[in-house]
């Protein structure tokens, strides 16, 4: 029966674990909770760790007179059985007992949740918006927007290319937020419901369509701290990491400005006129970064779920509607409308690629500007 | 009732034979029968969906299967597992049992009972179509929610909305007959105070079916108008709520986990009394504690729902409810520790997958509790290390009840003792390969891995790999089962009527193998 002794010691073990893990936790073989890098999840970690060792001393008496007993009360040793079996004062003392370790876990949970849950005297707003399966940052106060997604190449994906350090945790567009600001988060979603977690802030918060839901930070240090969609929120749940990069102020300023100008250089761009050979390069790329995941990269699509663009009576049929869709998107279903998400440029380019590849030969090219007299 | 006629006299025959024995049987030991093969199918189906999880899990990048048919293998590992391995699995044990502890001749509804089974098999298949259905099965995890299981879900999720109803009819007419049984059938003598707690505990929990049943049924009913009818429950755009999806869903969802565990509280209870040769410590403290964490189970949902955005109030509110749970769970596993107290034990097969499940359920049960503490919630919910939480208690908690079960009665049912060097080894296979296979998903979660995604980042990926190892041996070990359970059915050494040196109750009167009708005059209970 020794090994029973191994199976109760586990609960120990793992705090054995969490001293040998502790301080590195995004190394392998990492054990216990991040830590985090502000006061909120500080204190997060602190009734954490309080409750795990609450939680450790109670397993360890428990299972010490479990093992004891199992060890010292068996027939091969010639006990002989007891015949108490009730006992009231006994029923009522380890019924008092677990009821005020919990009152006293309770009082230190409840001023972690209300400061947790404090968003007032915020200095500034972004809205956070889920997307399957990329997420949309609105500067409200900036007037900045745009969209962040995955970068990990599919090869890297598919194992046909090594895996580098931050695979499956890179994003095109990075959230940036200035360092010792109180900054609140507007939490809402698109479509699915999705859920806005980085683990180094402390919290994670569900994206509910039609609904906004507000958390808080702020950060000391600046850094790239990395999470993760945490609520499913279909095929590509696994895909749409978080990259937020903490700035000092000033160097958050001058990512303000330098947003803007692109902004602006973005506008003046779609009114130029592109070749076809600029539309299929711009658009073969824009494609696979913004259409793919449903429609797949050859254009088949997955039957049943997301139509394919191959031979389709849209891709192959009359411009406008094919613009209107893709402007416009499709209500009730998942085809977004991307008019709001790609720059015109993007978007004629995307046109393009559709109406003469996987087989299509349209032949017909689309400008800028006929996304923008679209919208 | 023999009399001279020449009219057939059923109770003087064994059981029917051929297949129709089977189709129309009454008897709930053949009920029982059909309930426990049913469950271990389904085990073994939702255990291959396990096997791709976790063969996809075993390194970082996409190897084996697309993420959408992944968001499949949990959904359907999730569903085949609660609705088609345990609760049937709990069901085949009541209708074993319950009759034959409380000195009852059959179930009180037996054409119903019946019914109850023969459902099931049509849902299950219903199911499981949906996988080979254009867009493929239900890809939404097993809590479906809304708005991913309505407005963005495949075709086939309308035959999950009716295989869903067809489980749910289930097991409200199992639940009812359950009920119908214990008030109705008790021999003469047997007080409700008296009854063994493996019935005190399934009688509370056919409660809690009819309690949260039509919950079930009622949220996929909105579901399937929100899909087909143009209603918008669930739709913000139309006026609706997502996140009300979830309060009915955890209406449901929550007594639905007290559901699949209450009835192995009452196997363990049972279990650990006759090999510790001694009387079970504070009967009475454990009927009252089953029927607190029962009426608990209603009032403390919410705590599924901590970052959808509730207010702070109601944050607090089912904080504090949740780990008042922990309370009359406690009083169980000091209850189970002072039954084995200065006891006389020995540690036969059944006995061993008892001491496992108090040890392993205790463990599953403390990170419940921490995970009970709202703000810490925010960094646990959604991660591996609810995974693990939850495995902690199903599968070593239910799963191992369940096990437990059938080596403490398969030689009351078969006549056959278990090979008890064959169940030592399953058990030493079982019990070592589960916790390499859950105890590191404690760690990923906490480090940060989401749970349900196809791919992960490369910090996560050395637990990961010795998870999938000791899945793969844990899934095993059950194929190992299958072959000790025929190998019991066909022989073995046989079996006393008592069975156990310390077996106690009115199912240990009954010779072994028990006879096809048993106790046709009420048996008198002093």
């Amino acid at each position: 029966m020794f090994a029973k002794t191994l199976k109760g010691a586990l609960c120990s073990l793992w705090g054995v674990f969490l001293l040998l893990g502790a301080g590195n936790s995004y190394a392998d073989y990492a054990v216990n909770l991040v830590k985090g890098v502000t006061d909120i999840s500080h204190k997060v970690y602190d009734l954490h760790m309080l409750i795990f060792w609450i939680c450790v001393v109670a397993c360890v008496l428990v299972f010490a007179v479990l093992i004891y007993s199992i060890f010292t009360h068996r027939k091969s040793k010639g006990a002989v059985p007891a015949t108490f079996h009730e006992s009231t004062t006994v029923e009522i003392i380890w019924t008092t007992i677990p009821f005020l370790v919990l009152v006293a876990m309770a009082v230190p949970a409840t001023t972690t949740l209300l400061a947790l849950e404090d968003t007032r005297d915020s200095d500034m707003s972004i809205q956070i918006t889920g997307y399957q399966w990329k997420w949309k940052y609105d500067y409200l106060d900036e007037g900045i927007s745009f969209f962040s997604v995955l970068t990990t190449p599919r090869d890297q994906i598919e194992g046909d290319a090594p895996k580098n350090d931050t695979y499956l945790m890179d994003v095109d567009n990075p959230v940036v937020v200035p360092i010792n600001k109180k900054i609140r988060f507007l939490i809402t979603s698109n479509d699915v419901i999705h859920s806005w977690w980085v683990p180094d802030l402390g919290w994670k918060q569900d994206a509910v369509p039609g609904f906004i839901n507000d958390a808080w930070t702020e950060l000391k240090e600046p850094g790239t701290y990395r999470g993760k969609c945490a609520e499913l929120c279909g095929k590509d749940h696994g895909f749409m990491p978080i990259v937020l990069v903490a700035k000092t102020q000033e160097d958050y300023d001058a990512w303000v400005e330098e947003q803007k100008g692109a902004a602006a250089a973005a506008a003046d761009a779609s009114t130029q006129t592109l070749t076809m050979d600029e539309l299929m390069a711009k658009g073969e790329a824009a494609y696979n970064t913004s259409c793919a995941a449903c429609h797949q990269a050859n254009g088949a699509g997955i039957p049943g779920v997301f139509p394919a663009i191959a031979g389709s009576a849209i891709s192959t049929g009359d411009v406008a509607g094919h613009i209107d869709i893709v402007v416009n998107g499709k209500a009730g279903t998942a085809m977004q409308a991307f008019g709001e998400q790609l720059s015109a440029v993007d978007l004629a380019a995307i046109i393009t690629y559709e109406r003469n590849s996987f087989g299509n030969n349209v032949g017909d090219m689309v400008q800028p500007a006929d996304v923008v007299a679209a919208k | 009732m023999s009399t001279a006629t020449t009219h057939d006299d059923h109770h003087d025959h064994g059981a029917p034979s051929g297949l129709m024995r089977w189709v129309k049987t009454t008897n709930h030991k053949d009920i029982g029968t059909l309930y426990l093969w049913f469950a271990f199918i389904m085990l073994m189906v939702g255990g291959a969906m396990a096997m791709v999880i976790r063969a996809e899990l075993f390194q970082p990048g996409m190897q084996v299967v697309d993420p959408q048919f992944f968001n499949t293998m949990t959904t359907m590992h999730g569903l085949i597992m609660v609705f088609g391995a345990i609760m049937p699995g709990m069901v085949g044990l009541a209708n074993w049992q319950i009759p034959m502890m409380i000195g009852a001749p059959d179930m009180a509804l037996p054409r119903m009972n019946n019914w109850s089974f023969w459902i099931l098999p049509f849902a299950g298949t219903m199911l499981m179509s949906t996988l080979f259905m254009e867009g493929g099965g239900p890809a939404f995890g097993w809590t479906f929610y809304a708005p991913l299981s309505t407005t963005f879900a495949p075709a086939s999720t309308d035959f999950f909305i009716f295989a869903v109803h067809m489980l749910g009819f289930s097991s409200i007419m199992g639940a009812i007959n359950i009920i119908a049984t214990v008030l109705n059938m008790r021999a003469p003598g047997m007080t409700l105070m008296k009854m063994p707690l493996f019935v005190w505990t399934w009688f509370i929990t056919a409660f809690l079916l009819i309690a949260v049943m039509p919950v079930l049924a009622g949220v996929v009913t909105m579901m399937l108008t929100d899909r087909n009818f143009g209603t918008s429950f669930f739709d913000a755009a139309g006026g609706g709520d997502p996140v009300l999806f979830q309060h009915v869903f955890w209406f449901f969802g929550h007594p639905e986990v007290y559901i699949m565990i209450l009835p192995a509280f009452g196997v363990i209870s049972e279990i650990i009394p006759t090999f510790a040769r001694k009387k079970l410590f504070g009967y009475s403290s454990m009927v009252y504690a089953t029927a607190s964490i029962a009426f608990l189970s209603f009032i403390v949902y919410a705590h599924h729902m901590f970052t959808t955005g509730m207010p702070v109030a109601g944050e607090l509110y089912f904080m504090y409810a949740t780990i008042m749970i922990a309370v009359p769970t406690a009083v169980k596993v000091f209850n189970w520790t002072a039954t084995m107290w200065k006891g006389s034990m020995t540690f036969e097969t059944p006995m061993l997958w008892a001491i496992a499940f108090v040890f392993l359920f205790t463990i599953g049960g403390f990170t419940g509790l921490m995970m009970g503490i709202a703000p810490v919630d925010m960094q646990y919910h959604d991660t591996y290390f609810i995974v693990a939480h939850f495995h902690y208690v199903l599968v070593t908690g239910a799963l191992f009840a369940i096990i437990a079960a059938f080596y403490y009665w398969a030689p009351k049912w078969t006549g056959h003792m278990v090979d008890e060097r064959l169940g030592k080894i399953h058990f030493w296979w079982s019990v070592i390969s589960v916790n390499v296979l859950f105890f590191p998903q404690h760690f990923i979660g906490l480090a940060g891995m989401p749970r349900r995604i196809p791919d992960y980042s490369l910090q996560f990926a050395d637990w990961n790999m010795i998870s999938s190892v000791g899945g793969f041996a844990f899934g095993l070990a059950q194929v190992f089962f299958l072959f000790i359970i025929i190998k019991t059915i066909r022989g073995g050494e046989a079996a006393t009527t008592g069975v156990w040196e310390g077996s106690h109750g009115l199912e240990w009167t009954l010779p072994s193998p028990v006879p096809y009708h048993t106790f046709e005059t009420a048996p008198e209970v002093k």
